[in-house]
């Protein structure tokens, strides 16, 4: 466990949450979760858990942000707040 | 002072896991758009999941796959003594594996009524949904 | 009501980190949650069931139901998604576009006279999406065989690396989507037909539940796979290995068919038409 990588690591995982539920575009807000999950999966993979990065790069950081784009584009891409 | 240097090196991890627990919550009480509150939903579980993995870290062991497990050395290797304080304790993994495979399921039943909703009433944001419910 | 969400969250966060007190330090080899049942699953799943990879032998294996279970809400989720949005709908007028192939003039026409499905010299676009590049066609066409070999790879080597049924299923499905997103969704219907992946979905919970029931059958506890070295003519530890390859079939397919068709439902909005 190398305590630089895992802060910096951690920091760019905040930085992504906060930033994708503030982003006034939903496309932007897509993309920054699909950000968000692969820095999750470079997280596990530092601590051993190499089935759980395996499976959340691959769910996660694929098939989970193609979904949120194809309903993003099927509804609206602005919004409110 | 000298023990506040350990106490926040031993567990600076967990607070930055709460924050990510709460950043989750705070986005499904409070944002309005539904497309906010699904992705505040997936940040909440995403972060559960990183708490319980984190559990099963052990200091100086290796990955939960037994080496020298394949090839020659496989009928060696089953009849010497594995050592449990060499790997990495495997049952959160195991247990975890089935929350994400559950999550994404979930995120695909949402966005599937979020577009039924969108289609219904021609928007997405909730005070303007209950509106037009209260106008019916 | 934000003032409310950060009222409850600060609360909320600041009872966690008073109970965070009492937890032991951050990977600490003699922590309770190691002390148990972990030691036994590390020390005896090689001598028991011949799995190299530990989190696969205790995910099939030891911890099965949950598993089984798990496959059923996969599949599940997957006919919700066919309820809420595959219906039909008779009020919105169907119009179509087509692209002259030779000189690249689009034309549209509305529903109100018979179309016949395939025209000679035009091809069908999509209204909402932009006319495909011919680069990007032809690159996912040569990467989607490969895609779904590496997809097969991960399920059969599950034992021996990081894998199994659930990343094999997904990057299975990942393909068919790739040739979705590249290609029409037209083709990959083409491909794949709606018909063969409602029916893969539940063959796949069908394996895993089957393979419980045989042991069954034969006299072993539910899932018990020793059971089938009767069957398998092998010795009990070998039939565990085969048995645990066997329902990460069953696994992988499910998972790849309710991929495929949460995407079909929700990038077409329900009719199998136009999509993403």
């Amino acid at each position: 466990m190398i305590w630089q990588l895992d802060i910096a690591i951690l920091t760019l995982v905040v930085v992504a949450a906060i930033g994708a539920i503030a982003i006034k575009d939903l496309l932007g807000c897509a993309i920054l979760f699909g950000a968000y999950s692969f820095m999750m999966c470079l997280l596990w993979s530092i601590m051993g858990a190499v089935d759980v990065a395996f499976t959340e790069a691959s769910v996660g950081a694929g098939v989970s942000t193609v979904f949120f784009v194809a309903a993003v584009f099927r509804t609206t891409r602005r919004t409110k707040d | 002072m000298s023990d506040l240097i350990p106490f926040i090196v031993d567990n600076y991890n967990y607070w930055i896991y709460i924050t990510l627990l709460m950043i989750g919550l705070y986005a499904m009480i409070a944002k309005k758009n539904l497309v906010k509150k699904v992705v505040g939903m997936n940040i909440f579980q995403t972060a559960i999941i990183l708490f319980y993995v984190s559990i099963g870290a052990k200091k100086g062991a290796t990955i939960p796959i037994i080496q020298h497990g394949h090839g020659e050395g496989a009928h060696e290797i089953t009849a010497s003594v594995i050592e449990a304080a060499e790997y990495i304790n495997p049952l959160p993994h195991v247990l975890m594996l089935t929350a994400i495979v559950v999550s994404v399921a979930t995120l695909g039943v949402a966005l599937a009524l979020a577009i039924r909703i969108y289609n219904r009433y021609e928007t997405l944001e909730e005070d303007e949904i209950l509106a037009q419910i209260r106008e019916k | 009501m934000k003032i409310l969400g950060i009222i409850v969250v600060i609360l909320t966060g600041a009872l966690l980190i008073y109970a965070m007190g009492d937890f032991p330090s951050w990977a600490d080899p003699v922590s309770p949650a190691h002390n148990h049942v972990s030691p036994r699953y590390i020390e005896k799943s090689m001598a028991e069931t011949s799995v190299p990879n530990i989190v696969t032998a205790v995910l099939a294996d030891y911890r099965g139901y949950d598993t089984m279970f798990e496959t059923t809400v996969i599949f599940g989720a997957g006919v919700v998604c066919f309820f809420l949005l595959r219906i039909p709908r008779k009020d919105e007028p169907t119009v179509r576009r087509y692209r002259h192939m030779l000189t690249g003039m689009t034309i549209r026409v509305k529903e109100t006279r018979k179309i016949p499905p395939v025209l000679e010299e035009f091809e069908r676009i999509d209204t909402l999406w932009a006319p495909h590049d011919l680069i990007i066609k032809t690159s996912c066409r040569i990467l989607v065989p490969f895609l779904q070999l590496f997809g097969l790879y991960v399920i059969a080597h599950g034992h021996h690396s990081p894998g199994g049924g659930f990343q094999g299923g997904v990057i299975l499905g990942a393909s068919m989507i790739l040739l979705a997103i590249s290609h029409d969704l037209r083709t990959a219907i083409d491909r794949m037909s709606e018909r063969v992946h409602a029916i893969l979905c539940p063959v796949g919970v069908l394996i895993y539940a089957g393979t419980g029931a045989l042991c069954l059958v034969l006299g072993h506890n539910f899932l018990d796979y020793g059971a089938l070295a009767g069957i398998l003519h092998v010795d009990p530890v070998a039939a565990r290995s085969y048995g645990i390859l066997i329902v990460e079939i069953g696994v992988g397919l499910a998972v790849m068919a309710t991929m495929i068709w949460i995407y079909n439902n929700i990038s077409s909005k329900g009719n199998y038409d136009e999509g993403l």
